[in-house]
């Protein structure tokens, strides 16, 4: 089913766009930016390299990481309940115990770099690097330290069951939007302890409120929305963070992620949505975004204009968005209800 | 038993077969390594009435299964004389019910066949298409990994009227791969003098190890009884379904003697079924009626999906969709005062003021934020009006949703409701007049402002009449619903709640029209021509109306 060109797009861009030309344009930008990433490995440097654990049949996740010392404990703990085997983990300069942290758990294997997280695209530049070198042929968990996975039956199955399950259909990508969660009142009044559940005090959500515009160049859909574009972002729409990812992928060498995991090439990946009224698979990346330490963070960031759009988003965390719960948020029971609610979907699988 | 991967499992599964007393026969892919093979063996080698065959390679659909199975079945009527019926499984196969309640089962009937074996005009599920076509084209390209030239040979075949001859004595049949046959048959079908034909026949069927057995057992056996003691699924791909530790309770309830597939990891699935103290069910019949209507559902929901439902892995292309019906009002408000409460009030139901004006959306009841968290912000609902209606609709599944519209709203949603079916659009046409007339501007805005209204309204009315508009569409002029206006609310509220269909007895209040035909008089000595209204000339007082009938405008 996701195989390319091949796939139905939309009316008239079919025409031309996935012509020839296009095809051949893509494929040279797939090849810029795998060389950009390979260009980039220079700037890390090996802290602890545990890849000689990594066993053929494995689920890696790869994450860039800066200063998350508090949320590290749970993020792992999550993933390794999920059955990831290996984490392979960029720490950008941080300094508040993280590297070493992370050097010290048997399954992880950390690089460092002082580089500038923008220069190398977000971080992705990195991850693309480490993606082609221990990926390949493995499935891949591409997240950032507050980005929960959250998939049809994950209370019952683990994330091997889903692999083998899209292993068996072909399928090589399986899309996860991002889902911000929030507390009732102000977020920077929480109190978060290292190892806590991060959903014990962000267990609200925007439900019904997104919108998709569909990328025509690279086939995937451009989902905003949710408490950010309602609060933050009224007034600016088109200025509102991207909500779609594609965080799971069965990665081949060939494989490069363009921006951010919102979308990769080739672009039969980025292809993860039925066209003809049918329901494909997929999940949520539940976001802890939303904790006090963020508080700091945009302090920080602001200053730094390291991240998207010079830091405007943080810059509007610092001013406003204090309390993002509204009458309609909808509270946090479980993936069933995430896909009663037309979030997510379990499409054929049973 | 066929095995291919997770040979591990398989070995528990043979284990428990042999020791309640049931011999197998194990074949191993081919292209399994030999370590793993041998590793196989090795765990099994202390049980004596477990064998292994020849090996076959087993690629889906190929000619390689069935000679395993041959191979496998030849070898088992050879070392094991007391067997009665064989039973065809996988690696991936789980015994669900104790093992003797199956060899009772079996014992008491000993002259039957189980084996699903169906005419190809009868078959809904194949794979592809085809069904008398596996019999008589050849299919020499892979389907899995040579899908285009296997996709552009046959159409070849087909154009080119080309039909390999069917044997005589052959009769097509094609069921499930899993069957359980007794002695009898088998050894007829293995020892048959035609066998070589056979074969060579059915090396060039596709998917043979679907159609060898299925179409032999008609010709020998005098008692088939034509389904299949394996409950096993397929998808929409035919791909089988997978069973995990959460279908524990579904698989314990079917009744069935035998599940596949089941995932290697299910290990709850395993420690139950295969543990000793398999607690004995009373004799019943295999019903797997529930895990059926699952699986069935699935398939539905990855073909179809849910109506109206935009999401990031469902995304339909063409035609805008809305997951309920829903009431647009196009004048209502102008024309009578206090329209909505009116209308929430005989309808029962909360009803929108104009979603689409220019300044927010004015939800029900005055809210800022709506059903699903949307916000009533101009900014964001103008970003992607269509996603505004489709997420308002999604949003509020089970409550009809009704608002007004009218050309002094934001106009991009327009296109939309032309195109959906579930809009049941009532417009008058002409009332923004009533607008102008009670607004008391000075003449020459008024002016101006009403050849922009009636631009816009034409252009709207233009597409709601298009032959390829879906929508349900009512329009009337000012004059004409002004002159009748009962019987055009009563139609409307019927088409909302077709269920209370009472006579209205509250009227809504219509706005003094004392002056409005001189209004619209002047409007024209202006200069500027208002065609929408309808003729005012002579309309006598709303009060005074006599009850005669116009029948409302109904375009579709």
């Amino acid at each position: 089913m996701v195989t390319g060109a091949r796939h139905p797009v939309f009316g008239e861009f079919r025409g031309f766009a996935v012509g020839l030309v296009s095809t051949y344009q893509l494929r040279l930008a797939r090849k810029r930016w795998r060389f950009r990433a390979f260009r980039k490995r220079r700037e890390l440097t090996a802290m602890q390299n545990r890849t000689d654990l990594i066993r053929r049949s494995d689920i890696l996740l790869f994450s860039t990481i800066r200063n998350e010392r508090t949320r590290l404990p749970y993020f792992l703990q999550y993933y390794r309940e999920l059955g990831v085997n290996h984490f392979l983990i960029v720490d950008n300069a941080s300094t508040d115990g993280s590297t070493e942290y992370l050097a010290a758990q048997p399954d992880v294997s950390v690089w460092t770099t002082d580089s500038s997280y923008k220069s190398a695209r977000y971080g992705i530049d990195w991850i693309n690097w480490l993606l082609l070198r221990y990926g390949s042929d493995h499935w891949t968990v591409v997240v950032d330290p507050d980005e929960f996975l959250v998939y049809p039956f994950c209370d019952s199955r683990p994330l091997r069951a889903l692999t083998d399950w899209l292993d068996a259909g072909g399928v090589r990508s399986f899309p996860a939007m991002l889902l911000d969660m929030y507390p009732k009142g102000p977020w920077k009044a929480l109190d978060y302890r290292e190892g806590q559940d991060p959903f014990s005090l962000l267990n609200w959500f925007d439900s019904g409120n997104y919108t998709i515009t569909p990328n025509q160049r690279y086939g995937n859909l451009w989902i905003q929305g949710g408490p950010r574009a309602r609060v933050m972002f009224a007034d600016q729409p088109e200025q509102a963070p991207a909500l779609n990812k594609i965080p799971l992928v069965r990665w081949r060498r060939d494989y490069v992620y363009v921006s951010s995991t919102h979308m990769l090439l080739p672009r039969g990946l980025n292809l993860v949505y039925d066209a003809w009224g049918g329901e494909k698979a997929s999940g949520c990346l539940l976001h802890a975004k939303f904790l006090p330490t963020l508080a700091g963070k945009a302090e920080e960031e602001a200053g730094r204009r390291e991240h998207y759009a010079s830091g405007a988003e943080y810059a509007a965390y610092r001013e406003g968005g204090e309390d993002l719960w509204c009458r309609w948020s909808e509270k946090y029971i479980n993936w069933r209800q995430l896909e009663i609610l037309g979030l997510m979907s379990k499409g054929n699988w049973a | 038993m066929l095995c291919h991967t997770a040979l591990e499992r398989a070995a528990d599964a043979a284990r428990h077969w042999s020791d309640h007393g049931c011999p197998v026969v194990i074949h191993v892919d081919r292209r399994v390594r030999k370590r793993a093979f041998q590793r196989l063996r090795r765990s099994l080698a202390d049980v004596s009435n477990i064998r292994f065959s020849d090996r076959y390679a087993c690629e889906w659909g190929t000619w390689g299964l069935v000679q395993a199975t041959q191979a496998a079945a030849t070898r088992l009527l050879a070392d094991f004389p007391d067997v009665q019926h064989a039973y065809l499984a996988s690696g991936a196969c789980l015994p669900l019910r104790p093992v003797e309640e199956l060899v009772g089962y079996l014992a008491a009937r000993p002259e039957t066949d189980f084996i699903e074996s169906v005419t190809t005009e009868d078959v809904g599920w194949t794979v592809g298409g085809l069904n008398i076509e596996r019999f008589t084209l050849r299919f020499p390209f892979s389907w899995r990994k040579q899908r285009r030239l296997f996709d552009a040979y046959v159409r070849l075949q087909r154009r080119l009227g080309f039909a390999r001859r069917i044997p005589a004595g052959i009769e097509p049949h094609l069921g499930s791969q899993w069957w359980c046959l007794t002695r009898k048959t088998l050894t007829a079908i293995l020892q048959s003098p035609d066998r070589a034909a056979h074969d060579r026949y059915f090396k060039r069927v596709w998917i043979p190890d679907e159609a060898y057995f299925q179409t032999l057992v008609r010709r020998y056996s005098q008692n088939v009884e034509s389904r299949s003691l394996t409950l096993s699924k397929f998808d929409f791909q035919g791909k089988p379904h997978v069973f995990y530790d959460d279908h524990l309770q579904l698989l314990r309830k079917s009744d069935c003697f035998v599940a596949r597939k089941i995932w290697p990891h299910a290990d709850k699935l395993y420690n139950h079924f295969l543990s000793a103290d398999l607690a004995r069910q009373p004799a019943a019949e295999p019903a797997p009626g529930k895990i059926d209507r699952i699986f069935a559902r699935a398939v539905e929901r990855r073909t179809a999906g849910r109506h109206g439902l935009y999401m990031q892995s469902r995304y339909p292309q063409g035609a805008r969709e809305t997951a309920a019906p829903y009431s647009v009002f196009e004048g209502f408000s102008e024309l009578f005062v206090d329209f909505e409460s009116w209308l929430g009030k005989v309808a029962g139901m909360r009803v929108h003021g104009r979603l689409f004006a220019p300044e927010r959306a004015e939800f029900a009841g005055g809210e800022t934020i709506y059903n699903g968290a949307v916000s009533d912000s101009a900014a964001l609902r103008d970003y992607n009006p269509e996603a505004f209606l489709t997420n308002l609709i999604w949003n509020t599944r089970g409550e009809r949703q009704c608002f007004q519209f009218g050309p002094r709203d934001v106009q991009q949603i327009g296109a939309h409701l032309a195109q959906d079916d579930n809009a049941r659009i009532a417009v008058i046409s002409g009332a923004w007049a009533l607008h102008l007339f009670r607004s008391g501007a000075d003449l020459g805005s008024i002016r101006k402002e009403a050849a922009r209204l009636q631009k816009i309204e034409a252009d709207h009315l233009a597409l709601l009449r298009r032959p390829s508009a879906k929508g349900r569409v009512r329009i009337w002029t000012l004059a004409e619903f002004a002159e009748n206006p009962m019987d055009h609310l009563q139609t409307l509220l019927e088409d909302i709640n077709p269920r209370s269909a009472r006579r209205l007895t509250e009227v809504p209040r219509m706005i003094d029209l004392a002056g409005f035909a001189e209004f619209l008089a002047t409007l024209r000595n202006q200069g500027m021509q208002p065609i929408l209204t309808g003729d005012f000339t002579g309309l006598p007082r709303p009060a005074e109306s006599l009850p005669q009938r116009s029948r409302p405008h109904l375009v579709k």
